[in-house]
């Protein structure tokens, strides 16, 4: 059961890099913000995977639930800020130029 | 104890293909908000049953107090996100709408 858990984390750790490809490359600031929300809630599974692999979630659960609150407060914070910025520089210049076409 | 087992492994698998829809919706969909109904749900949906999963299968042992507590904790976890993510997904749409991202329409 260990090495089924070991292939989930695995694959779960091939999806990670899979959304850093839209965290890196994506057009808008906001792309970014919702690729880092979904890194967050797929570490936060990952980390209690790993205490089942090793045999102690009693302590990595409560970095799981710490993990999950820090990146719940960081997109709160992140998109906040954006809203009351009322831009979003590089996206809209380009979100702008797209519409013009 | 292997009916927790095979409930352990659907759960799992089940979260995991929710996992890889929410990530190819992510990486596929042309526009923002696209992206944000992919994620929102399923990464919400995925999370929940996949922690759930987990939590069913740390019983395997036997319902011993500590143990009993541990699972009840992964809940928390899984609720934690099943409440928060749809605030963020929120808040997040909210921003774009005020900060006047375009909505994608098909052109011709």
């Amino acid at each position: 059961m260990e090495l089924f858990f070991l292939i989930i984390t695995l694959i779960l750790s091939f999806l990670v890099l899979l959304c850093l490809y839209r965290g890196v490359f994506g057009p808008t600031v906001l792309d970014r913000i919702i690729s880092v929300g979904v890194i967050g809630t797929k570490t936060s599974v990952i980390l209690v995977l790993i205490g089942l692999i090793y045999g102690k979630v009693d302590m990595f659960v409560d970095l799981a639930l710490v993990y999950a609150l820090l990146n719940f407060i960081a997109t709160l914070a992140a998109s906040k800020f954006f809203r009351y910025r009322k831009s979003i520089m590089p996206g809209a210049q380009y979100l702008r130029e797209k519409g013009d076409k | 104890m292997i009916i927790i087992t095979i409930l352990a492994v659907i759960l799992v698998l089940g979260g995991l293909f929710f996992f890889t829809t929410a990530t190819i919706g992510l990486l596929r969909l042309p526009d923002f908000y696209c992206r944000m109904h992919a994620t929102g749900k399923g990464d919400t949906l995925g999370a929940l049953l996949l922690l759930m999963g987990l939590a069913v299968y740390n019983l395997h042992h036997g319902f011993a107090l500590g143990t009993i507590f541990v699972s009840i904790k992964i809940m928390f976890i899984a609720m934690f996100t099943f409440l928060a993510n749809p605030t963020a997904t929120h808040a997040i749409t909210k921003a774009g709408l005020d900060c006047g991202v375009e909505i994608w329409t098909k052109e011709e």
